[in-house]
């Protein structure tokens, strides 16, 4: 990111920052964390009356690196399309935070810390987080940054729930709201592919009732849980188009168990590749934290009620084939958000590519976001 | 910016400052208009993707819906003003959403193209044709219209759903005309609508 300024003169910003925000941390469940580590980027500068900020939310298995190179993968950021120089949300115009999820395992605390009690891992010691957890440390991270309010919160999947959370949590600090391919609530369906997913993890006699070693994870059945899950971020098209039943390295079946067909291969790398870089643990308290939300929830179930007297824009993308956030759960938010009265826009996109069309090249999500970003900043 | 003569015409209805609702508002030209002229609290809906990405695209706040069936979803008395601008031809239950419109506007504004145009009854009549004029383009295979009506027509349906018509103006080539004769002369007709007789 050549073009990336950022305050040289001050540590609390620019890339792989991590800040120690001491004290005790109260979580939603009621327990609390003894001070917390939180793990960010920043890209811009913040103006002079720090008007201009904007938080990016990553999503389930995203990180802080959301438009410079991942120093561990050596991989570009993740959202390349919407992050960066000459994009719409541009570190020449924007001061753009984007940090590490509590919970998470690329720096901020997490199952794989240390607990300062006992000196050990907390593993599944580690205390049940939700959304608004993860929300309120964000406002701690802006606080440490001199952000009083946002000018925008912006976030796919589980990102666009921490941002439609951030509306509800802290509306005076958020003018304008984008939630992308995302729901106000987490469905049965997606609550039952996470446990398959953990109950893979659990299962893996590696997982040692989370106290697995570095270098002994629960590789198995992590890899398994991304598999099932990187099922439900493409769509029956998208597969079909890409892999159909098109055989891997072979001409013949070869009848086994081998990976015969190029889709089974595919989803093996996949899930390979996740273990890689992510923790078994931080997977299966990142999955709950997902399946507890619903901002409906302490409003009888009226989600207009979440949103009442909202003075923050909102604008609500979902994308056609995505069938783990579908259409009708943003149309949910718009109703709840027009029933509120507050100032909302809401598109559904045409695209293949399942829930994963909102990381990929999307030029009509590009334009909605930078047109409604730049009318809030007349 | 100028405006089409009859956007031009349902602009004017609208009070500076309201909170306004466009049912149908396509690309946002007139919602954009009213912001930007009239300082209006612009929201708009519309059934197209690429509309509604346009009109973000303009700041505007607009919903990608269906007026026949996402109505339902504002609160009674949420607007002060809701425009269905050249849409009513289109709606599946225009009655219904008539209704809609002064439920959760406290006026509705409706433009429409007068079936009832001389021009129309020519083609039909004489021509034995559906017309193809200014106001009605397309050819009827292709049109979006499905529940063309007359402007006695639409009086006609408006005192049957018990709405009062606080004003009306009318549009021939572009220009503004007196109500005689309107349901003969008129090429368009915009309306605007109370709650009760």
């Amino acid at each position: 990111m050549a073009a990336t300024q950022t305050v040289t003169t001050d540590g609390r910003f620019g890339h792989d920052r991590r800040v120690t925000l001491p004290g005790r941390f109260a979580l939603a469940s009621g327990q609390a964390l003894p001070g917390i580590d939180i793990a960010y980027e920043t890209y811009g500068t913040l103006n002079a009356d720090a008007s201009n900020a904007i938080l990016v939310c990553h999503a389930l298995t995203g990180d802080q690196h959301v438009a410079g190179a991942n120093p561990r993968t050596g991989k570009p950021g993740w959202w390349p399309r919407l992050v960066g120089p000459g994009k719409a949300i541009d570190p020449a115009r924007h001061f753009i935070v984007c940090s590490n999820v509590l919970g998470g395992c690329s720096g901020s605390t997490g199952p794989a810390s240390l607990d300062p009690a006992t000196g050990k891992r907390f593993s599944m010691a580690f205390p049940m987080i939700t959304i608004r957890d993860m929300v309120n440390a964000q406002a701690r991270l802006l606080d440490h940054l001199g952000v009083g309010r946002l000018a925008a919160v912006v976030g796919g999947s589980m990102g666009g729930m921490q941002a439609l959370d951030w509306a509800v949590a802290h509306p005076d600090r958020v003018r304008s709201v984008v939630a992308i391919a995302t729901a106000a609530r987490h469905s049965a369906q997606n609550i039952a592919f996470h446990e398959v997913g953990r109950q893979a993890i659990m299962a893996d006699p590696m997982w040692q009732g989370g106290n697995y070693a570095d270098n002994a994870p629960p590789a198995a059945g992590l890899a398994v849980a991304r598999m099932a899950a990187h099922i439900t971020y493409l769509s029956e098209a998208g597969l079909t188009a890409k892999f159909g039943r098109r055989l891997q390295d072979r001409t013949v079946l070869g009848f086994g168990f081998d990976a015969e067909f190029q889709v089974e291969s595919y989803l093996r790398h996949q899930g390979l590749a996740f273990v890689e870089r992510f923790d078994a643990n931080s997977y299966l308290y990142i999955t709950r934290a997902l399946d507890y939300f619903d901002l409906a929830a302490p409003h009888d179930g009226v989600l207009a009620k979440a949103f009442a007297g909202t003075k923050t824009r909102f604008a609500v993308v979902s994308f056609t084939s995505d069938w783990l956030y579908p259409t009708a759960e943003a149309r949910r938010i718009v109703r709840a958000l027009n029933a509120a009265g507050a100032a909302v826009s809401f598109v559904e996109l045409e695209s293949p590519f399942g829930h994963d069309a909102f990381l990929l090249d999307a030029p009509e999500m590009v334009r909605v976001v930078d047109g409604f970003l730049r009318a809030g900043e007349q | 910016m100028s405006l089409r003569p009859d956007l031009a015409a349902v602009a004017d209805a609208v009070p500076p400052g309201a909170r306004v609702l466009d049912v149908g508002c396509g690309d946002g030209a007139l919602l954009a208009y009213l912001r930007d002229r009239k300082g209006v609290d612009a929201r708009g809906i519309d059934v197209l993707a690429g509309n509604v990405a346009s009109a973000v695209a303009r700041g505007l706040s607009v919903v990608q819906g269906d007026a026949d069936a996402d109505l339902g979803d504002y609160p009674d008395g949420a607007f002060d003003m809701v425009i269905l601008s050249d849409t009513l031809q289109a709606m599946r239950a225009p009655a219904a959403v008539l209704g809609e419109l002064v439920r959760i506007g406290r006026r509705g504004i409706v433009s429409f193209p007068n079936f009832g145009h001389w021009r129309v009854r020519a083609s039909v009549v004489f021509g034995g044709r559906m017309p193809v004029t200014a106001t009605l383009p397309v050819s009827w295979h292709q049109t979006p219209n499905i529940h063309l009506c007359t402007i006695d027509d639409f009086r006609e349906l408006v005192t049957d759903l018990g709405l009062r018509i606080e004003s009306a103006t009318f549009l021939s080539g572009g220009r503004r005309r007196n109500g005689n004769l309107a349901n003969l002369m008129a090429e368009q007709a915009v309306f605007v609508l109370g709650r009760g007789v």
